[in-house]
């Protein structure tokens, strides 16, 4: 089938837009969802596995209670509700990274159901509602060898990884989310933007989308406008940036537009995202009657979280999102607008860091959001994932501050940040940034000036202090910027006085 | 008396009084598996070496007074749906032909723990499927009373060693009569401990909410002292029992020496007439008047949802061994069988399967899968579970009438070898005694009646106790034990001859 893409304008004159997200979060457990191996990443591959994550013969799982206990708390901040009672179940299919060939999971009786997350885009508030979130264990990583696409077929062998095997998720699932228009990427974003400020205020994961320990699903259809029904829908698989997000979103929905206006229908089935160009491609054909065989996994008695427990870590959940913004707006002193783009950036969490490191709001707010914000959109990543963190950028600005950089040193020291060239001491060191204030070195710089402009200090010596301008622009470029422009300006009125 | 004729009981106290070692005792057991095993092919797995060295330790801790427990030194057969380390578990099936399990089930390093010699592994029906240990992928089990017979199954093997004389005790598993149809028709006797109270870890499941470990001796006192070792919570069991398991061998020695007054019996009314053997039921019928003759008040009861048992236990063993049974995929461990040509991972874990899995195993994974399938579930698997619920509220309704149920074990006696092995059905009837008490998660009990009249064979009577109230068991049935007499003894054999 060729694909005819429609203009985004053009598919909201004929379509409304739906779409659901399924967001599976690795909880940040010291140990594994069923087992007693260590859940840290980066192991030697299949250094941490024991005969239940392997799935030996003869192996049982025993339920971590933390991660229970991470997953209500998870709950509870999506506004959800807590089961009293609920099951594991296994979903049974067959994958060769698959330890016991089902996945120990939650199937129609999820610990947490109903819950919501109100999101804003551009000033307007969006209620996306959560259907449930659900324990499971992850599967081991498979990497296929040879092969064109890295993918199983064409592959001459492939290496498993148990290491990831059995390390505890939560899956979350939206209901369809409709209403949207053309709003539906801008949302799509901003729900997990918001997600993955909830979870890492809960400090219960990394939620590092480039690791793969928070990994989206975008499900989305197309239905005629106005007609209030709910399209055949296509799953994007592992659309794992924010910014990925928004343009999964945006393409299926021109995709889906196209194959509609010629006629023809949806084929219901995963694709899988390509980072570098926004598309999709076709994965694997999915039906509703996919056939897990679900059942309730007998090795596990039910989970029946105790109220007053569900209560107490209630009472003991971080500050809404929605109360702590409002409470760094006042605090911080920025504008509504202000206050706005930093949210729909990302950088609340980053710029709150920064200020609890010593940094001013102001200060944190201006590299956050214009050096920090532009490098992230050159490279098409989130601010988070940039790689600069708000230690750094404290540590930066105590040197502004402090008059040994200036803000022009101080962008260069980023980019020596964003290149890898090392920490900031080293940066400034290997690349030589540190402002000159030295009197030797910059009266010689000043004679200099005075020198090749004799007419300009005649004025000065006439009295014209506004003139020593010109002076001091030559002295700044002689010194590669590194001057200290206040101390230049006072060598100049000293030696014209 | 040679020393293999001993009972656990009668070895304990001749190790403590200094009469024999442990060694001797395990040398003499070696030597009759050497002289017999040859035509009762009760193990899979002899390990001399091994139970030697064991016992060499054993007899040294002895003489420094520092013997790990009772029966410390008393050599075991171990069925070989346990896992060991060090020693091969293969469930009878070819599919995990040579593995040799990394870790120990938690029953084996309880028994380990307390000195036991382990034999070696004994035969049994493939994952336990069946009750002739015909299906054995090793070839079966001969009835050591009549080598044309069948021994019982699935642990045709640890009854075999038992009623040989290979062993004075043996590990056994019982998920719808595993332990005691076998203890029936080889004259030994045999438990089926209350769900939960001895840890499944390390046990390969067939059906997990079924399984359950037990002991299989040649009295009811030496059963009492191997289950009260074997028993009690396991944390890495999350369906095991926190109460303790406890006063079993003080309900034996209370029931042999004693009465039966107070104590009600209830005959089950449902497993009696059509399909039940002549022979075996005058048997029983003895057994329930000498009942009566000790004291006990003995009333007809009736458990209406039994009839459908059978029905119930082959939807919902199916589909839990159908699931269980998917890890065998060649990836990690067993039989690999790679087909000609370019062979994807599929293609192996076919070919694999194809090859490794016997035809009742086949049988069954099949059935529980078309039980667990979407549209399918609710009809087979969901049905399945509300019977079982109905299975329980008759033994709660029986129990409130009475203290323990009593029934044959089995309908017939030892049938020959092949004489059933295509027609599965009829196979499946031997079990149809046993089967309420796995559904219902309560112990039961096999112990010799007598041998039957029409073929000199060994029948079985089978007492059944509310959950966690083994001990009933216990207590009348060491005292039906003691007024019936000794069934079994080595001239009887014809393996002896």
């Amino acid at each position: 089938m060729s694909e005819t893409l429609v203009a985004f304008d053009e598919v909201l004159e004929r379509y409304d837009p739906a779409f659901g997200l399924e967001v599976h979060v690795e909880l940040n457990t010291n140990t594994k969802m069923f087992c007693g191996c260590p859940a840290t990443f980066g192991g030697e591959p299949n250094s941490q596995v024991c005969p239940t994550c392997l799935g030996l013969p003869g192996s049982m799982p025993v339920v971590n209670a933390k991660a229970v206990e991470s997953a209500i708390r998870i709950g509870l901040a999506l506004n959800g509700s807590i089961a009293e009672w609920c099951r594991f179940a296994r979903k049974n299919y067959f994958y060769p990274d698959m330890p016991k060939n089902f996945q120990t999971s939650q199937y129609d009786e999820p610990i947490v159901y109903d819950g919501y997350l109100d999101v804003e885009v551009e000033g307007e508030t969006y209620r996306v509602e959560i259907e449930r979130a659900h324990m499971e264990e992850d599967t081991g990583k498979t990497t296929h060898i040879g092969g064109a696409t890295g993918r199983i077929h064409g592959a001459d062998y492939s290496l498993v990884d148990y290491n990831r095997a059995g390390i505890p998720l939560i899956e979350i699932v939206t209901r369809p989310i409709i209403g949207t228009g053309a709003k539906a990427p801008l949302v799509a974003k901003a729900y997990v933007a918001a997600l993955r400020e909830i979870l890492l205020g809960l400090g219960v994961s990394d939620v590092r989308m480039d690791q793969g320990s928070m990994r989206c699903d975008v499900n989305l259809s197309l239905s005629p406008k106005d007609s209030g029904e709910l399209g055949t829908r296509t799953e994007t698989k592992n659309v794992n940036s924010l910014r990925s997000v928004e343009r999964a979103v945006r393409f299926e929905m021109s995709r889906h537009a196209g194959i509609l206006d010629a006629g023809e229908a949806i084929f219901q089935e995963t694709r899988h995202f390509h980072e570098d160009t926004g598309t999709t491609s076709a994965g694997r054909p999915k039906s509703d009657a996919d056939d897990y065989r679900y059942f309730p996994e007998p090795d596990l008695v039910p989970v029946a979280p105790a109220r007053e427990w569900v209560e107490e870590l209630r009472a003991s959940l971080p500050e809404r999102t929605a109360d702590k913004r409002a409470r760094l707006q006042v605090e911080w002193g920025y504008s509504e607008l202000e206050m706005r783009d930093v949210w729909a950036a990302g950088a609340l969490s980053l710029i709150e860091a920064t200020v609890a490191e010593g940094a001013s709001a102001q200060a944190a707010r201006k590299w956050w959001m214009a050096e920090l914000s532009r490098s992230a959109n050159d490279r098409g990543v989130e601010l988070a994932e940039l790689g600069v963190t708000p230690v750094q950028v404290a540590e930066v600005q105590k040197l502004v501050d402090g008059g040994s950089l200036t803000d022009k040193l101080a962008r260069q020291v980023f980019e020596g940040l964003l290149a890898g060239e090392g920490t900031v001491a080293e940066i400034i060191d290997a690349r030589g940034l540190a402002v000159v204030s030295d009197d030797g070195a910059l009266g010689a710089a000043v004679d200099e000036a005075i020198a090749a402009q004799p007419a300009v200090a005649d004025k000065i010596r006439g009295g014209n202090q506004a003139a020593a301008g010109a002076l001091i622009g030559a002295v700044m470029k002689s010194t590669g910027g590194k001057a200290d422009a206040k101390r230049v300006r006072e060598l100049i009125l000293e030696k014209l006085a | 008396m040679s020393i293999i004729e001993k009972t656990a009981a009668e070895l304990i106290d001749a190790l403590a009084a200094g009469e024999t070692t442990s060694v001797e005792l395990t040398q003499a057991h070696l030597d009759r598996i050497a002289a017999v095993d040859g035509d009762v092919h009760a193990f899979l797995h002899i390990d001399a070496e091994g139970a030697l060295s064991q016992a060499a330790a054993s007899d040294a801790r002895r003489a420094d007074g520092n013997a790990l427990h009772a029966l410390d030194g008393v050599p075991i057969a171990v069925k070989d749906v346990l896992t060991t380390t060090g020693l091969p578990t293969t469930c009878g099936s070819k599919i995990l032909e040579g593995w040799i399990p990394p870790y120990d089930a938690t029953v084996v390093k309880k028994i380990k723990a307390a000195g036991l010699p382990i034999l070696g592994k004994t035969n049994m029906d493939e994952f336990a499927m069946g009750s002739s240990t015909e299906h054995s992928a090793y070839g079966p089990t001969k009835n050591p009373w009549k080598l044309d017979r069948i021994p019982g199954g699935s642990g045709g093997g640890s009854a075999a060693a038992v009623a040989a004389f290979e062993a004075p005790l043996a590990l056994g598993t019982d998920t719808g009569g595993s332990i005691r149809q076998p203890g029936a028709v080889t004259g030994t006797v045999g438990v089926k401990p209350t769900y939960g109270s001895v840890s499944r870890y390390g046990l390969v499941a067939l059906a997990n909410s079924l399984d359950q470990v037990g002991p299989v001796t040649r009295t009811v006192l030496d059963s009492a002292l191997l289950h009260e070792l074997i028993g009690g919570h396991d944390p890495l069991d999350s369906t095991s029992t926190t109460t303790p398991v406890t006063g079993l061998v003080d309900a034996a020695r209370a029931g042999a020496t004693g009465d039966l007054k107070g104590v009600k019996v209830g005959v089950i009314k449902e497993l009696a007439g059509e399909g039940w053997a002549p022979d075996v039921m005058a048997k029983f019928n003895e057994s329930v008047d000498l009942l009566t003759k000790l004291g006990a008040d003995v009333v007809e009861v009736s458990t209406p949802s039994f009839e459908h048992a059978m029905a119930a236990y082959y939807l919902i063993l199916p589909a839990e061994c159908s699931s269980n049974l998917a890890k065998f995929d060649a990836m990690r461990y067993g039989l690999r069988v790679t087909p000609d040509g370019d062979p994807s991972a599929e293609d192996v874990m076919k070919a694999s399967r194809d090859a490794g899995f016997g035809d009742e195993v086949k049988r069954r994974i099949i059935l529980g899968t078309y039980a667990l399938s979407s549209g399918y579930y609710d009809a087979y698997y969901g049905q399945a579970q509300k019977i079982r619920t109905l299975i329980i509220e008759d033994f709660k309704k029986a129990f409130e009438q009475v203290d323990v149920l009593v029934s044959p074990t089995s309908p017939s006696t030892a049938f020959p070898l092949g004489a059933k092995l295509d027609d599965p059905l009829a196979m499946y009837m031997q079990d149809l005694a046993t089967i309420p008490a796995n559904l219902a998660g309560t112990p039961g009990i096999s112990i010799p009646a007598g041998v039957s009249d029409v073929d000199g064979l060994p029948v079985g009577v089978q007492l059944l106790a509310p959950v966690l109230e083994d001990a009933r068991l216990y207590r009348v049935g060491a005292a039906l034990e003691a007024a019936i007499g000794p069934v079994l003894s080595i001239d009887k054999l014809e393996v002896a001859r």
